[in-house]
């Protein structure tokens, strides 16, 4: 099997996996499946910066509630259907992360960090000044009229699961033809010496601004989805919370994989999960998990598989 | 014959210091031109101005005619002109295929593989393919670093100091490699090592604190008194 088929064929079967998953999980689970899929397409959007192209952002919660409120607004103020909010949502996170790009991608490093956190601090605060249109800190619940695609009715177990499964292999697909094209070579090369690829005849400024936009645009689909998905859009979402989980999923899968980010996002969730149900101190483990990360695999998981001989994998 | 590059009264200080200052310039199409001069002479200050990445103070550089001076870096790569670093300036961590790929996709090459192996047989790396390119000896890195620039398919090819660290088989066979590029690609070559400078070039400018000290055919420019006071006597005398 050539190296192209032996990836494609990896992706497809975790594809089939998650598929045969709703037969044989019960709905508990399932449901969260379909959330973990939802959050790992934000992880891979993140990913897709900062992963591959070394943009450390902290303000992609911007991105996530961009596409959230993008799609949850319209169906709400003047009862736009899912499928048509579906897309604004994405067109937004994509238009989100382009404006704050131009700006924020004249500064680099740490710089950077603060500059989309500041954004993103803006945009959590300018949802709660306009409270009155956003729905402010309580959010809002998205009418269930609008929960439906194709006839399905997304707040039901199986289409809900289905469709967060069709975003999810779309998502990945997306990613893994992106980092293998000739791109998505450049969006690592800016990652691994931006002076030599400037010396290579490549736009610094371009390359990132059209991976921070590729990145928003998954956020923006991922906010977009979780709303109309679960049936809540809610200021929390734009809160640095949302802009720190998808880098911990992606530190945890492993930066720069495919499939590091999904990885990433079953973990923690589930960490999250059972550590909460007997303690309240249920932030001790997340961080003692980051802890031993950094000690013993600071590539993350599939990072340092892929160190310790799976060169093949993106 | 209209020149490929020319600058005019290029400066750049730093602080103080003149890296270069007011430096009159012209590359002829298809020359294997060197660029000498003590350390420090402002040799790799004056290509970087060329190259574009270190912006220009004064003066006006021209590549076929055209105003290049405020041209940014990349675009002028894209306009034909290619830079090897003098410290080597790779991608470590990347395959030596996908080092070299960079540079093949950049030109607009529609196969890129076969843009790939063709650069690297140029350099004798062929077969390295698929190695990290950060776990190469040092001299396998120059030439990796000269195969990108090639790969580049550039008008012009400006070298700083790439025999360095090389040992000296692998000069003989650098020094054919440059011979067999010119004349579609014009060559720059800051060079320490006189003997491949002799050799090579059609024409060689010396540098000293910023300043043209001398141009001319390489008998011309060893002949000249200045030039070897400054520089040529004190250097073959060490040396
Ligand atoms: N970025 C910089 N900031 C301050 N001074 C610099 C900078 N770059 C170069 N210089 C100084 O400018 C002068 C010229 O340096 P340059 O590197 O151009 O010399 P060179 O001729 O290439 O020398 P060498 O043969 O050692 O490579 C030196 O005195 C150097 O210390
Ligand atoms: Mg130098």
């Amino acid at each position: 099997m050539s190296g192209g088929a032996r990836i494609w064929a990896l992706h497809l079967a975790l594809v089939a996996m998650l598929f045969a998953a709703l037969f044989v999980l019960p709905t508990y689970h399932a449901t969260n499946l379909a959330r973990i899929m939802v959050l790992a397409v934000f992880a891979m959007g993140y990913n897709l910066a900062f992963g591959y192209t070394g943009l450390l952002s902290l303000g992609h919660a911007m991105f996530f509630a961009a596409g959230m409120f993008a799609m949850g607004l319209p169906v709400w103020h003047w009862g736009l259907g899912g499928g048509p909010a579906l897309l604004l949502g994405l067109v937004a996170g994509g238009a989100m992360a382009g404006a704050v790009g131009l700006l924020a991608l004249r500064t680099a490093g740490v710089s950077f960090m603060i500059v989309t956190l500041m954004f993103a601090q803006a945009g959590y605060l300018t949802i709660l000044y306009f409270g009155q249109v956003t729905g402010g800190d309580e959010g809002f619940v998205v009418d269930a009229a609008a929960r439906r695609l194709f006839g399905f009715d997304l707040s039901s177990d199986v289409p809900r699961y289905l469709a967060a499964l069709a975003l999810f292999a779309a998502a990945m697909a997306g990613c893994l033809w992106l980092v293998r094209s000739p791109f998505g070579r450049v969006m690592v090369a800016m990652r691994e010496n931006e002076e030599r690829s400037r010396m290579l005849g490549y736009d610094p400024f371009r390359v990132k601004l059209a991976a921070l936009v590729i990145s928003g645009v998954y956020a923006g689909a991922a906010g977009a989805a979780y709303g109309l998905l679960f049936g809540y859009v809610g200021g929390s979402f734009a809160t640095i919370q949302y802009s720190i989980l998808p880098m911990l999923y992606v530190l945890l899968g492993g930066a720069g994989t495919v499939l590091g980010p999904f990885l990433g996002a079953l973990l923690m969730f589930y960490l999250i999960d059972i550590t909460s149900g007997f303690t309240s101190a249920w932030l001790f483990f997340v961080g003692a998990a980051l802890v031993l990360l950094i000690l013993f695999a600071p590539k993350g998981i599939l990072g340092t598989i892929r160190e310790r001989g799976a060169r093949w994998l993106p | 014959m209209a020149a490929l590059m020319e600058t005019e009264g290029l400066v750049r200080h730093f602080g103080g210091l003149k890296a270069v200052d007011g430096v009159n310039f012209r590359l002829e199409p298809g020359e294997i031109h060197a660029l000498i001069g003590p350390n420090g002479a402002g040799k790799t200050t004056f290509v970087s101005l060329l190259s574009g990445r270190l912006p220009v103070q004064a003066g006006r550089i021209t590549l076929s005619g055209r105003d290049i001076t405020r041209l940014p870096a990349h675009a002028r790569v894209r306009a034909g002109i290619a830079y090897t670093f003098q410290i080597t300036s790779i991608y470590p961590r990347l395959s030596v295929f996908d080092n070299v790929a960079l540079a093949v996709q950049s030109r607009g090459a529609a196969d890129i593989a076969a843009g790939v192996a063709e650069a690297l047989a140029r350099v004798n790396l062929t077969g390295f393919d698929a190695q990290e390119a950060g776990t190469l000896s040092y001299g396998h890195q120059r030439l990796l670093e000269v195969a990108m620039g090639l790969a580049l398919n550039p008008r012009v090819l400006i070298l700083d100091e790439p025999t360095q660290g090389l040992a000296a088989g692998e000069i003989e066979g650098f020094k054919a490699l440059i011979r067999s590029l010119v004349p579609d690609t014009t060559i720059l070559l800051i060079e320490h090592n006189m003997d491949v400078v002799m050799d090579l070039a059609d024409r060689i400018t010396v540098l000293n604190f910023g300043r043209v000290l001398a141009v001319g055919t390489p008998d011309a420019v060893r002949a000249d008194p200045g030039v070897q006071d400054a520089y040529l006597g004190g250097h073959h005398a060490a040396g």
